[in-house]
């Protein structure tokens, strides 16, 4: 089979900012690329490293805080490029800290203001309650499953489009039943679980959008069987609804 | 008037009503913790005064991968040298389980008649636990990636093993080859003995990443090169290796229990034993405890099931289950894996996604199985792992394993509270020691 092009996946910060099984991401990524009939390079974006010429697909996960401090110094250096390939329709999946770190600034408990790329328009307070748990959100993909593990608390700035609506755990606060945030086909949430293996239509849709970057053309997805990762979602929804 | 109970009086209250509650939880068949609580609950003092004069030492052993099967071996060769050892065998690392597991041995008075204490402890009960009795020893094994939903960030964890350290009054034993663990040598008070154990350079190259990124410091954090009191892991082979000492090799010997995770808590054990025993450490003894050693538990404990043995092993996070992985990848047998995500196992199965499948492409897996078990079939699926069956009841995936692959060996890796309830129906059918109970030698 003659492969429909080339797709440049870009894991960001794997060593720093993979902590939750985020990985899992890039790994369900790379091999739905592939399946599509698309070929895939994955590049680990280390701090001091530099990005791919044309970058196709971004992934970034969660960190702990000491993580979080060794990257942002690269992010200063990148955030232009990351900024520019956004507004052009860039697919980027961005999971709790480097979600937190695409927003306009998190503000610490002691109420330190650290900057973001602010290429999604939310603020991060840090909260002294840990938000923890199973998470089940309302997308135009149908409903999403993921597990959720932040202490800070997310706020959309009026305007700004969530990922969806919480229908079991907190999401963003836990009190506005928004989670995460979309911007052009920028995504930034708290789903671990990871993300995107069990939620198909949400990583075919960062697919899609990453292989109409790469070529040009409209995707052309292949057939892929998804009859496990559906049993796996649609379980985990019912029991979460459940206990909620 | 009220009368005031002594505190004698208040111990000996304790320790009844504790053994009264371990009898009714045994007779329930219930959790190890209960009589521990129980006694807990009467007497808040009770290991203060259990364990406060212990002559030989308490020692503590903490970490996130290993502990089980480490504090038995380290009491093994400390038994070995004719010392009485008190330990808590269940795998019940928190402080009520160390009650609890005392209950059956000690005397109303509450001292605990023992020469030497090695206790398995949790990260966090290992600090609960130094609040009432300061160790004489701690062997800090190494900070994984274990139940993050409940200790929130490995940071955290590796904290919380400095904080032990510092509280230790004699000996700490460190992990060379663990950044989260090596660098808690800054931090102790100036008269504790510092020794560590590790893997052979030579060797350590080869395996795979067994540690986990320390991403909180810029530098790379220097250990000492080893000296004559640290230990170091020489495999020979997938069974057999040493363990040297400068220039004194202990070995070779070869564990009941395989692979490479042995290997270092065997190195690990023999480094503190040979700590706390002093100069009457003899290695004719500790090699001959090393070998009669059994598996706990349901970790790489073999259970012989209708002719054909089958292997229970314990997966609880990436760095576990990738050993395991290459322990018992290069001979592949048919293969059952099952994930629950209660408290216990950890609720996020994200872990999974850390951990390459790759070693069971050739064999496939039989069936997967728990309460995600669908999740592990997904994940499986990402690495090209063909899954023949899916069962989420843990009792009809066992049965349909047994009963389809009868005349072969067969291995289950499984979390937690899956390992015990598969462990519990294979008790029931093929007449096993029970829990709390171990296996004779």
């Amino acid at each position: 089979m003659t492969s429909k092009g080339l797709i440049n996946l870009v894991h960001l910060y794997p060593r720093e900012m993979s902590i939750y099984g985020d990985l899992g991401n890039t790994r369900c990524l790379a091999a739905r690329i592939r399946r599509h009939g698309y070929y895939v390079r994955v590049w680990d974006h280390h701090p001091g490293s530099t990005l791919p010429d044309e970058p196709h697909l971004f992934m970034g996960g969660g960190g702990q805080d000491s993580g979080q401090g060794r990257v942002e110094a690269d992010l200063v250096v990148i955030a232009d490029r990351l900024r520019g390939l956004a507004a052009d329709g860039a697919p980027m999946i961005m999971i709790c800290g480097m979600y937190q770190l695409f927003g306009n600034a998190f503000i610490t408990v002691e109420g330190q203001e650290l900057p973001g790329l602010g290429i999604l328009d939310v603020t991060t307070r840090g909260n002294a309650k840990r938000m923890i748990g199973g998470l089940v959100v309302k997308t135009q993909w149908g409903e999403v499953v993921g597990f959720e593990n932040h202490s800070g608390s997310t706020l959309l700035a009026p305007g700004q489009a969530p990922l969806g609506t919480v229908r079991a755990g907190n999401g963003n606060n836990g009190t506005d039943h928004t989670e995460g945030a979309m911007t052009h086909n920028v995504i930034g949430c708290y789903l671990h679980g990871p993300a995107l293996p069990a939620n198909p239509r949400l990583a075919d849709h960062l697919v899609g959008a990453a292989a109409e970057l790469a070529t040009g053309r409209p995707f052309e997805p292949g057939e892929i069987d998804d009859s496990i990762a559906d049993e796996a979602r649609t379980r985990q929804v019912r029991r979460l609804l459940k206990a909620s | 008037m009220p009368r005031r109970v002594g505190p004698v009086l208040r111990t000996t209250a304790a320790v009844l009503a504790g053994k009264a509650a371990r009898v009714a939880t045994r007779l329930r068949g219930g959790g190890s913790a209960m009589p521990g609580l129980v006694v807990e609950r009467v007497d808040p003092a009770f290991l203060t005064h259990a364990l406060g004069r212990i002559p030989g030492g308490v020692v503590v052993v903490t970490g996130t991968n290993g502990k089980t099967t480490t504090t038995k071996m380290l009491a093994a060769i400390i038994a070995a040298h004719g010392r009485t050892v008190f330990s808590n065998p269940t795998g019940s690392n928190f402080t009520r389980g160390v009650i609890s597991s005392m209950l059956g041995e000690i005397p109303l008075s509450g001292r605990l008649d023992a020469d030497v204490a090695v206790l398995e402890l949790d990260e966090w009960h290992a600090l609960q636990f130094a609040k009432v009795v300061t160790p004489t020893h701690s062997l800090l094994l190494n900070v994984a990636r274990d139940q993050l939903d409940r200790f929130a960030e490995i940071d955290t964890t590796a904290k919380l093993l400095a904080a032990l350290a510092a509280q230790t009054s004699r000996g700490v034993v460190l992990n060379r080859d663990d950044s989260f663990v090596a660098r808690v040598d800054g931090t102790l008070a100036p008269d504790v003995e510092i020794r560590w154990f590790g893997i052979d350079p030579a060797v350590a190259d080869d395996l795979p990443p067994l540690a986990e990124t320390d991403a909180r410091f810029d530098e790379l954090h220097t250990v000492p090169d080893p000296g004559d009191t640290d230990g170091m892991l020489h495999p020979h082979d997938a069974r057999s290796f040493s363990v040297s000492f400068g220039a004194q090799e202990v070995g070779p010997v070869e564990l009941k229990q395989r692979g490479l995770a042995a290997m270092i808590n065997a190195t690990a054990a023999l480094t503190t034993a040979r700590m706390v025993l002093g100069a009457e450490f003899r290695a004719d003894a500790a090699l001959a405890a090393l070998r009669v050693v059994t598996p706990p538990f349901g970790r790489g404990e073999v259970i012989d099931a209708g002719g054909q043995p089958l292997e229970l092993v314990l997966v609880k996070n990436p760095a576990g289950f990738t050993v395991a992985l290459g322990t018992y990848g290069a001979e592949p047998v048919t293969t059952m894996v099952a994930i629950n995500d209660d408290y216990a196992d950890g609720q996020d199965v994200s872990w999974l996604y850390d951990v390459s499948f790759e070693s069971l492409r050739t064999k496939g897996v039989a069936l997967t199985s728990g309460v995600r078990g669908y999740d592990m079939a997904l994940r499986l699926q990402y690495d090209d792992v063909d899954v023949t069956h899916v069962e989420l009841d843990l009792e009809e995936a066992l049965d349909r394993l047994l009963r389809e692959h009868p005349d072969e060996p067969r291995r289950i890796f499984c979390t937690y509270t899956a390992m015990m309830r598969l462990r519990r129906l294979l008790a029931a059918r093929y007449g096993l020691a029970n829990f709390g109970e171990e296996a004779p030698a």
